[in-house]
C-alpha cells in the first residue's frame, strides 16, 4: 500500500519536505515502515531510532500493524513548554 | 474562548495570564494554580535571541484534551485550560499557560506539576532557537 508520512522540525528540515510517500508490501506494521523509510531516506536512521510514531495523532509502537489511508507522522522527542 | 470546563488552545497572539485564569474562574473553587513558561535567554550557556515554535496542530490538541481529562481524573480538578503559543517569541514571552481551579489549594501544585510534566512528555510542539551568533537549531527533547 501507499501510505504518506508527515515530518516535523528537524525531520522535515533534513530532508527538505514535510511529507514523504512510500511504497509497503502486505500489511506492514509501524517497524516495517521504520526500515522502510531509513532505508529510502539514510540521514533519516539515527533521528527516526530517537522519534515516535504516530498513526491516526496517536502514539503507536512498533507492532501495531497499519492500515492503508492512516495519517502516518514521525514524531522527534519534543520540546514544547 | 468558551465556557467549557476542559479548554485546550494554540495561538499565535500572546497570552495574557489574567485572561487565562479568568477562564477557570469557578464560585465552587478555592484555589486556581498558574503556571507560564517563558522564553529563557540563553540555552547551555549559550545566548538565545528567539524562539519559533511549530506543532503538529491536530495531535497537539488531541494530547492536550487528554491531559486535560487526566487532570480531572487523577486530581479535583473542575476546570482547566492549556494553552500554547506557536510562532516567532521574544526572550520572557509567554510561551505555555495552564491554569486550574480546584476546590481546595492542597492538590494544586501536584496537579499542576502533572499538567507541565506530562505535556513535556508527549504534546508534539518544537521549538528552534535562534542564537546570538546567527545560528539556529531545532531542540529535541528537553
Amino acid at each position: 500500500m501507499d501510505l504518506e508520512v508527515l515530518l516535523f522540525a528537524s525531520l522535515r528540515d533534513r530532508v527538505g519536505r514535510s511529507s514523504l510517500r512510500l511504497r509497503l508490501e502486505g500489511e506492514p506494521t509501524v517497524a516495517a515502515l521504520r526500515r522502510a523509510l531509513s532505508s529510502a531516506h539514510p540521514g533519516l536512521a539515527a533521528p527516526l531510532a530517537a522519534s515516535r510514531i504516530a498513526v491516526d495523532q496517536e502514539f503507536r509502537s512498533d507492532d501495531h500493524v497499519l492500515r492503508a489511508g492512516a495519517e502516518i507522522a514521525v514524531i522527534p522527542p519534543v520540546s514544547g513548554g | 474562548m468558551g465556557t467549557e470546563a476542559l479548554q485546550v488552545e494554540l495561538t499565535r497572539e500572546p497570552i495574557d495570564p489574567r485572561a487565562l485564569a479568568e477562564r477557570v474562574a469557578d464560585g465552587a473553587t478555592g484555589a486556581t494554580a498558574i503556571f507560564l513558561g517563558t522564553v529563557r535567554e540563553s540555552h547551555h550557556g549559550r545566548g538565545v535571541l528567539r524562539l519559533d515554535y511549530e506543532a503538529y496542530a491536530e495531535m497537539a490538541l488531541r494530547e492536550m484534551r487528554k491531559i486535560a481529562e487526566e487532570l480531572r481524573e487523577k486530581f479535583p480538578v473542575r476546570r482547566a485550560a492549556i494553552i500554547h503559543r506557536l510562532g516567532t517569541l521574544e526572550i520572557g514571552e509567554v510561551s505555555i499557560g495552564i491554569a486550574l481551579s480546584l476546590p481546595h489549594r492542597a492538590d494544586s501544585f501536584a496537579a499542576l506539576k502533572h499538567a507541565i510534566d506530562t505535556f513535556k512528555e508527549r504534546v508534539p510542539i518544537w521549538k528552534r532557537e535562534h542564537f546570538a551568533d546567527g545560528e539556529s537549531e531545532w531542540v529535541e527533547g528537553s
